[in-house]
């Protein structure tokens, strides 16, 4: 009789989760492929104005990075809340950005050094005040190339 | 003797691993790609040693102002941001010596510019102003040339300044040419 006994627990068998891993994976390596590493802790806010007339920035490794805005809330007891700027991972006044750039400049290879560009990121509540003083600092030190980041986006919605 | 099988290894654990290196790379890394206006900035003179320039012709200055209070001043008239563009292509486009062959709509004012080649947009802005508007107005201002050229693009060879090949890019780009003189920075209140 036992020959014909009904299979025990008629359950759904258990999917199988083989591919799991291998789906996982390709969502690793999308995003391993797609994003950069942040390379800098910010710590002023970044608002960025929008603008239309936009080029991408090309060749990561030829562009050095300013922060310009208000120190973020962590930060008011230290700095103030008026507008700052921010180099590598620290506050910065205006005087030490041209030995910066000069700096950042030297790291690059010779034949590249041309090419460098700044990319301004500045906070759109920014007065142009701190971004003129920035800009006479960088034609100071030679670096004319810049880029005033910005996000894709209509310029007159507020 | 018969050969045992090894015993497979248990891959139960992979999944969690692999989630586990998914998840530190979505934490530490950012999507956003960087993007921006470009712009050129004219080499340091030092304030006392300013040298002499050439004299342009009043008429060939578009000048634009921006206050504190990020008001516009275009031609010694308050305008909105959302004119600048049309204001700009008119100035451009205005062909007032008739040389332009190219210029099409020109209004031929006396009191606006000869022709593209001669045209100047100089701006100044306030301490005070903000950047956003900077960049707004920045923004117009190369808009007003992008779209001149893209319609003399559409007009040559019928396509867009993109499709364009390098050589034809430049022609455009010498047909009108972008010159947008920044001022020193002075208070304007």
């Amino acid at each position: 009789m036992s020959k014909f006994r009904k299979k025990q627990g008629g359950g759904t068998p258990a999917i199988s989760t083989a591919s799991l891993p291998d789906i996982v994976f390709m969502l690793l390596f999308f995003f391993m492929v797609t994003t950069v590493m942040r390379e800098i802790t910010l710590k002023v806010e970044n608002v960025k104005p929008f603008a239309t007339e936009i080029k991408k920035l090309e060749r990561k490794s030829l562009v050095t990075y300013i922060y310009v805005g208000k120190p973020k809330a962590a930060y008011l007891s230290q700095v103030g809340s008026e507008p700052r700027i921010q180099l590598n991972d620290a506050f910065a006044r205006v005087k030490e950005l041209q030995q910066f750039v000069i700096t950042e400049r030297e790291a690059i290879n010779e034949a590249e050094r041309p090419l460098m560009t700044v990319s301004i990121k500045a906070d759109g509540q920014v007065k142009m005040g701190l971004v003129t003083d920035i800009k006479q600092e960088l034609r100071k030190a030679n670096s004319l190339k810049i880029n005033y980041s910005t996000r894709k986006g209509d310029v007159y919605e507020d | 003797m018969a050969k045992r099988a090894l015993p497979e290894i248990n891959a139960g654990s992979m999944a969690d691993i692999a989630f586990l290196l998914l998840i530190f790379f979505l934490v530490t890394t950012t999507m956003d790609v960087d993007s921006g206006i470009n712009r050129k900035l004219p080499p340091w003179t030092p304030p006392d040693e300013i040298p002499e320039t050439p004299p342009v012709k009043k008429k060939n200055i578009f000048t634009v102002l921006v206050n504190s209070s990020n008001q516009l001043l275009v031609e010694d008239e308050y305008m909105e941001i959302r004119d600048l563009r049309d204001a700009t292509k008119q100035f451009l486009n205005n062909n007032g010596d008739g040389t332009c062959t190219y210029c099409q709509g020109g209004a031929k004012s006396i009191v606006s510019s000869d022709n593209p080649q001669k045209a100047i947009v100089s701006l100044q802005n306030d301490r005070g102003t903000s950047y956003k508007t900077y960049i707004a107005v920045q923004n117009e201002l190369a808009a007003a040339y992008n779209e001149l050229r893209e319609e003399l693009a559409q007009r040559r060879y019928g396509k867009t300044f993109d499709d364009l090949s390098v050589e034809e890019q430049n022609e455009i780009k010498d047909a009108y040419p972008q010159v947008i003189s920044e001022a020193e920075p002075v208070s304007l209140g």
